[in-house]
C-alpha cells in the first residue's frame, strides 16, 4: 500500500466507504511540458518557414513573410536555434516521463491495425464519442504515438543538418544534405497536419482542452491492476 | 496562530452545492467556453504574427536573441572534434564553376590584381612580412574535394587546393595558442574564425578551384576554405591576416547571424 492510499485514508476515516488515492488525468508536470512545447513548436515552425524562404525546397511553395519573425533569414536563424532548446530539452523530459510513468504504455497501448481501422471508420461516419476523456481510441494512439516518432526525427535531421560535419556518422542516415532538409521538411508538414487536426478537435471538445489546463477528470493514482504486469514478488 | 489555521474557511460553503443549477447551465458553460476560446485563441495568434515581424527587430528582442546566438557559440566550440574529418568526394561529384555567395551580387564583383596583390599579416605572428601571389604559389598544395553549404540552405561539392593553414600558421610564426583568426577582404568584407578550425587538417588557403588558378568571383587570389564552416565563414579576395586574441567582429555577424557557424 503507498504513502498517498494510507494518507488518503488516514484523511477521510470518517467516510463512509474506503476512499483510493486519485490524481489527475493529467499530471501538472505534463500539462506544462505540453504547453512549453505548443510554444517551442509555434516558434518552430514560424522560423523555419523564414528559414525555408531564403533558399526554398519547391519552387511553388514560400510561406507568407507578413506573419513570420524578423525582417530577415537571420532572424528566423536566431529563433529557430532558441526553440531548438526548449523542444529538445522539453521533448526529452517529456519522452522520459511518459516511458518511466508508465502514462505512454497504459494510455497509448496496445494499438491493433483493426483497431484503428474500426474507430476511422467510426470517426468518419461521426459515431465517435467522446464521453471518456481518460479512454484514447486507437487512433488517437496511432497519432500520438506517431507525431511523438516524428518529433524525434526532426530533431536528428535538424542536427544534420546544424551539424553534418560534427554529426557525420547521423547525418549519413539522411543520404545528403539536401535529403535531410527535404525530411526536416516533410516532418514539418507532418507535424503542421497533426497540429490541425489535435486542435480543430480539441475545440470541438472544449472539456479535452480544458483538462490540458486544469488537469481534467480525477482518476486512479495506480494504474488498474489488470493493466499492469504482474509483478514476481510481491514488494511489500 | 494555530487556532486561526483550525477555524473552518469562511468561503467553505454551509450547505452542499445545489447539483441541480450546474446540470441546467451546463450546455450554456460549455457553449460560452468554446466561443471564448476560439475567440481567445485567435485573437492572440493574430496579434503575435502581425507584431512578430517588427518584434523581433527591437532591441531587447536582439540583444536576447543574439545573448542565445553567443551561447551557442560556445555549445558549437564544446561539440567541435578538432580532428575528425568532413567527408570527401571525387572529382566526378564536383561542380564547375562553383556557386557564387556574397553580400553583392556576382556582376558587383571587383576583381584583385594579382600582380600588385599582397597579403598582409598583423598580429601575434613573428614574421609579418607580406606575401606575394608568387611567394603563395610555392608553398606545398593540399587538395579538398568536400561539400560547400550555404547559411541560406544549397549546397554544392568543390575541389580547392592550396597551402594547409595549420602549415601556413607555423612557417609565419603565429602564436597558434591565441584564440581568434581575423581576415579583411578586397571588397571591405570581414571575417575571422576560432584558432582551433585555423589548425583543422581540412582548413586551406585556397588558390586553385579544380585545378585552375580560382577566377575572380571566387576570390582571386586568395581565399580561405575550411571543410568545418558555413560557406560564408570563407572569406574570398583576403588582403591580410591577423592572429588575435580580441574577439574580432565581423560582417555577417553584426548583421545578426551566429558568428561560430561550424557545421
Amino acid at each position: 500500500m503507498t504513502d498517498a492510499v494510507v494518507k488518503s485514508q488516514a484523511r477521510h476515516s470518517q467516510a463512509p466507504h474506503e476512499r483510493i488515492a486519485t490524481r489527475r488525468l493529467h499530471p501538472l508536470p505534463l500539462r506544462i511540458m505540453h504547453w512549453v512545447n505548443a510554444i517551442a513548436i509555434f516558434i518552430m515552425i514560424l522560423s523555419g518557414w523564414k528559414i525555408y524562404n531564403d533558399e526554398v525546397l519547391f519552387g511553388w511553395l514560400h510561406f507568407p513573410d507578413a506573419i513570420l519573425p524578423g525582417p530577415w533569414a537571420q532572424h528566423g536563424l536566431q529563433w529557430h536555434f532558441f526553440g531548438m532548446w526548449i523542444f529538445a530539452i522539453n521533448g526529452l523530459c517529456y519522452l522520459t516521463y511518459g516511458l518511466a510513468s508508465g502514462r505512454f504504455r497504459t494510455m497509448l497501448l496496445p494499438i491493433s491495425i483493426s483497431g484503428v481501422l474500426k474507430t476511422a471508420r467510426d470517426a468518419l461516419l461521426f459515431r465517435l464519442k467522446h464521453d471518456d476523456l481518460t479512454h484514447y481510441n486507437m487512433v488517437q494512439r496511432v497519432l500520438y504515438v506517431g507525431v511523438m516518432l516524428v518529433g524525434i526525427v526532426i530533431l536528428l535531421s535538424g542536427l544534420s543538418i546544424w551539424k553534418p560535419v560534427q554529426f557525420s556518422e547521423l547525418a549519413s542516415i539522411f543520404y545528403s544534405f539536401q535529403t535531410a532538409r527535404l525530411v526536416h521538411f516533410l516532418c514539418m508538414t507532418a507535424i503542421v497536419g497533426f497540429i490541425l487536426v489535435h486542435v480543430s478537435l480539441a475545440l470541438l471538445v472544449p472539456r479535452s482542452l480544458l483538462a490540458m489546463i486544469t488537469g481534467g477528470p480525477r482518476v486512479p493514482a495506480e494504474p488498474r491492476q489488470d493493466e499492469r504486469p504482474l509483478p514476481q514478488q510481491a514488494k511489500l | 496562530m494555530s487556532g486561526i489555521m483550525r477555524r473552518p474557511s469562511l468561503f467553505r460553503p454551509k450547505g452542499p452545492i445545489d447539483q441541480s443549477l450546474l446540470a441546467e447551465n451546463r450546455a450554456l458553460l460549455a457553449d460560452i467556453d468554446r466561443r471564448k476560446l476560439l475567440r481567445g485563441t485567435l485573437s492572440i495568434g493574430a496579434l503575435m504574427l502581425l507584431s512578430g515581424c517588427k518584434f523581433t527587430d527591437t532591441k531587447v528582442m536582439q540583444a536576447f536573441l543574439m545573448g542565445v546566438s553567443s551561447f551557442n557559440d560556445g555549445v558549437q566550440e564544446l561539440i567541435f572534434r578538432p580532428n575528425h574529418l568532413a567527408p570527401t568526394f571525387t572529382e566526378a561529384d564536383v561542380i564547375k564553376p562553383p556557386r557564387f555567395n556574397a553580400y553583392y551580387e556576382i556582376e558587383d564583383v571587383k576583381p584583385v590584381d594579382g600582380a600588385t596583390w599582397k597579403l598582409e599579416l598583423a598580429g601575434l605572428i613573428k614574421d609579418k612580412r607580406p606575401w606575394t601571389a608568387q611567394q603563395i604559389a610555392a608553398l606545398p598544395e593540399q587538395e579538398l574535394i568536400v561539400r560547400h553549404i550555404c547559411v541560406e540552405g544549397w549546397d554544392y561539392i568543390g575541389q580547392w587546393s592550396g597551402v594547409n593553414f595549420k602549415t601556413f600558421l607555423e612557417r609565419v610564426g603565429a602564436d597558434l595558442t591565441a584564440k581568434y583568426i581575423a581576415f579583411k577582404c578586397a571588397d571591405d568584407y570581414t571575417e575571422s574564425i576560432d584558432m582551433a578550425t585555423a589548425l583543422h587538417p581540412q582548413t586551406i588557403l585556397a588558390t586553385k578551384y579544380a585545378k585552375q588558378p580560382i577566377t575572380d568571383p571566387f576570390g582571386y587570389p586568395l581565399r580561405l576554405r575550411t571543410a568545418t564552416k558555413l560557406g560564408f565563414k570563407n572569406p574570398k579576395w583576403i588582403t591580410s591576416i591577423e592572429v588575435t586574441n580580441e574577439f574580432p567582429n565581423t560582417y555577417w555577424l553584426k548583421q545578426g547571424f551566429n558568428w561560430y557557424s561550424g557545421i
